[in-house]
């Protein structure tokens, strides 16, 4: 077994809230991936067995949604939105800028594994913006200087 | 936290105060007092007559009424029923819902228990963007303080009346924003819509009849049954009352929210309440409800924000996310980021969406270069009129409008870029 004892008594009480288990999919694709980073051929063939459905029916569902991965990603995600109202600030600056500050093109993990940066669609901080999502966090109204110092302090 | 709005009125009012988000500090200000007046002293179709009169229209983009929908609902069915609440909020220029989730979960949590008695559902999904973490947090710990309280379980308010909510995060899909795309996401699939009939009161989450609405749509439901129907159309105009909360963004002073009557104008909310465009600079263009609406040019800002009026002017209120342009805007950058976010996500079922959105990219793209000709506007044209009404879900019509939109009002735009082969907006925000 991959999936710790931890995580698999959370997926239970996700499956317990749905009618059919298939329901508790995304939730446990959300947990799995916190503790694994992305998800491996070897932990869609155990999320198969618990939600007794085909290891490749596990990996549609990943490689639909933009927010779970199937291979290994750097230990942060940056993202850096560029969507309309975004570019209108100075989205798309910032994310030129902190391209040539981590030496990294969109889509790309820093050597040491620090930092996978990226754009991103709208998410819904349009009004203050230019704005980057760093895992789960939101920073909003940046400048280049306070989002370089955001990345500095990331582990 | 997001910060409240710059102009509040009933809905958000207390969204300044910390403690709103709490269920003390809700109750204090009155709140799960509709509720309660619903669950013991009307019946759901007394509930479903007072939504219908009072003219609520759905705030999630297709304005829809609501209590028709809830009407809906199958009465004498032994299934389960369900509630969803759509807080997907993916509309690119939509960040509405957001400020409802972090500073007024309970507002929303109250309006789906009043929602659940009038359909009779037992259980509401609440499916919330992935990427709206704190969000999200903020909803789940007001769940649990609800349950903890009994406003949800076996005797909800100690009506005896059962209910259940239960919070699903999505993971990055805008299409799961579409009912249907939802409803396929719920139940753990890749959020392809479906197609309809039958629609989701039918045969909607888990195969059960369900009702979809939108975060903001509950909100207003507890106003609604405290107040009556006729103090609800006291606001707004007579075809769209209430308020909804504005979010203006791009070119202005001061960009945010703004919770203002349906019907209050454009230019008004652009330029007294947002502070106008910034640096003395002219406004080009506005997107009126999201990334999905036809723009406004700088000649039709004087229209009131209500559908029967936006109409008019070939565009909609959608999500009442503005996007505001100032004169250094190219339209055809702007229609390349939108074509781009088409292309990203259309869900690929229907050949209609998958190619036409990214020939629209690849075409505004090439014209955008300065390598266009004059044969790609109408190719344009063509490819966006083919893909309205053709398909499963209203994406590909929500990807054409916008595209229409521009050639409609700033086809000079793009022609310029063919004949002088290169962007000729210097000051514009790069790609
Ligand atoms: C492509 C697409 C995306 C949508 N995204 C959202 C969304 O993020 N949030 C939302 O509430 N409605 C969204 N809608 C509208 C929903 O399909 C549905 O009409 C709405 O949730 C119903 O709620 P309401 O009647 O309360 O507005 C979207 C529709 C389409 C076609
Ligand atoms: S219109 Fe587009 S997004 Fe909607 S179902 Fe068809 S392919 Fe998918
Ligand atoms: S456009 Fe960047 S958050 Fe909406």
């Amino acid at each position: 077994m991959v999936i710790s004892e931890e995580i698999r008594a959370k997926i239970d009480a996700e499956i317990a809230k749905y009618p059919v288990k298939r329901g508790a999919l995304l939730p446990a694709l959300h947990l799995v991936q916190s503790e694994h980073g992305y998800i491996s051929n070897e932990l869609a063939k155990e999320l198969g067995e618990l939600f007794e459905i085909r290891p490749i029916e596990v990996m549609e569902v990943v490689s639909f949604y933009n927010m779970f991965y199937d291979s290994p990603q750097g230990r942060h995600h940056v993202y850096v939105c560029t969507n309309l109202p975004c570019s209108l600030r100075g989205g798309r600056d910032l994310l030129r800028q902190l391209e040539s500050h981590l030496g990294l093109k969109p889509g790309q993990t820093s050597a040491d594994g620090r930092i996978t940066l990226n754009h991103e669609e709208c998410l819904g901080a349009c009004g203050y913006a230019p704005m980057m999502r760093v895992g789960a966090q939101y920073y909003e109204n940046l400048d280049l200087e306070q989002a370089k110092k955001i990345l500095s302090e990331l582990e | 936290m997001l910060k409240a709005p710059y102009v509040t009125n009933y809905l958000t009012e207390h969204f300044g105060e910390d403690d709103y988000g709490t269920l003390e500090g809700y109750k204090r200000r009155g709140g799960y007092e509709a509720a309660r007046k619903a669950l013991s002293q009307m019946s759901p179709e007394e509930v479903i007559d007072q939504v219908k009169d009072s003219g609520l229209q759905g705030r999630g983009g297709a304005g829809f009424s609501t209590g028709m929908k809830w009407s809906f609902m199958p009465k004498d069915s032994d299934k389960p029923k369900y509630l969803a609440c759509n807080a997907d909020e993916s509309e690119p220029g939509s960040f509405k819902d957001r400020i409802i989730l972090e500073r007024g979960p309970h507002l929303m949590l109250e309006g789906i228990l009043i929602a659940a008695w009038a359909t009779g559902a037992e259980k509401t999904f609440i499916y919330c963007r992935g990427e709206y973490a704190f969000p999200g947090a903020c909803v789940q710990r007001a769940i649990d303080e609800a349950y903890a309280a009994g406003v949800f379980g076996k005797n909800a308010l100690g009506t005896g009346f059962q209910h259940d909510v239960v919070l699903m995060l999505g993971a990055g899909a805008y299409i799961c924003g579409e009912e249907t795309g939802l409803l396929e996401s719920l139940e753990g699939k890749k959020g392809q819509p479906r197609k309809k009939p039958p629609f989701p009161a039918q045969y909607g989450a888990f195969g059960m009849p369900t009702t979809v609405n939108n975060v903001e749509s509950f909100s207003h439901v507890p106003f609604i049954i405290n107040n009556g129907a006729e103090w609800f159309k006291g606001f707004g105009t007579d075809k769209s009352p209430g308020t909804t909360i504005f979010g203006v963004s791009g070119h202005v002073v001061r960009p945010g929210l703004y919770e203002l009557p349906l019907g209050t104008r454009l230019d008004e909310i652009i330029f007294e309440h947002a502070g106008g465009v910034p640096g003395g600079k002219k406004l080009k263009g506005a997107i009126p409800g999201g990334m999905s609406m036809p723009i406004l040019p700088a000649g039709q800002l004087e229209v009131p924000m209500a559908n029967e009026f936006l109409r008019e002017h070939k565009t909609m209120l959608g999500t009442g996310g503005i996007m505001v342009m100032d004169e250094t805007t190219c339209m055809v950058r702007a229609g390349v980021v939108i074509s781009y976010f088409f292309r990203d996500e259309s869900c690929g079922q229907c050949t209609q969406c998958r190619e036409g959105t990214g020939w629209m990219h690849k075409v505004i793209e090439r014209i955008e270069r300065g390598a266009g000709t004059d044969r790609d506007i109408g190719i344009l044209e063509d490819v966006a009129a083919k893909m309205e009404g053709q398909t499963i879900c209203a994406f590909a019509d929500a990807a054409a409008w916008p595209i229409q939109g521009l050639l409609r009002h700033f086809r000079n735009d793009f022609e310029e870029h063919v004949s002088r082969k290169k962007c000729p907006f210097s000051e514009s925000f790069e790609l």
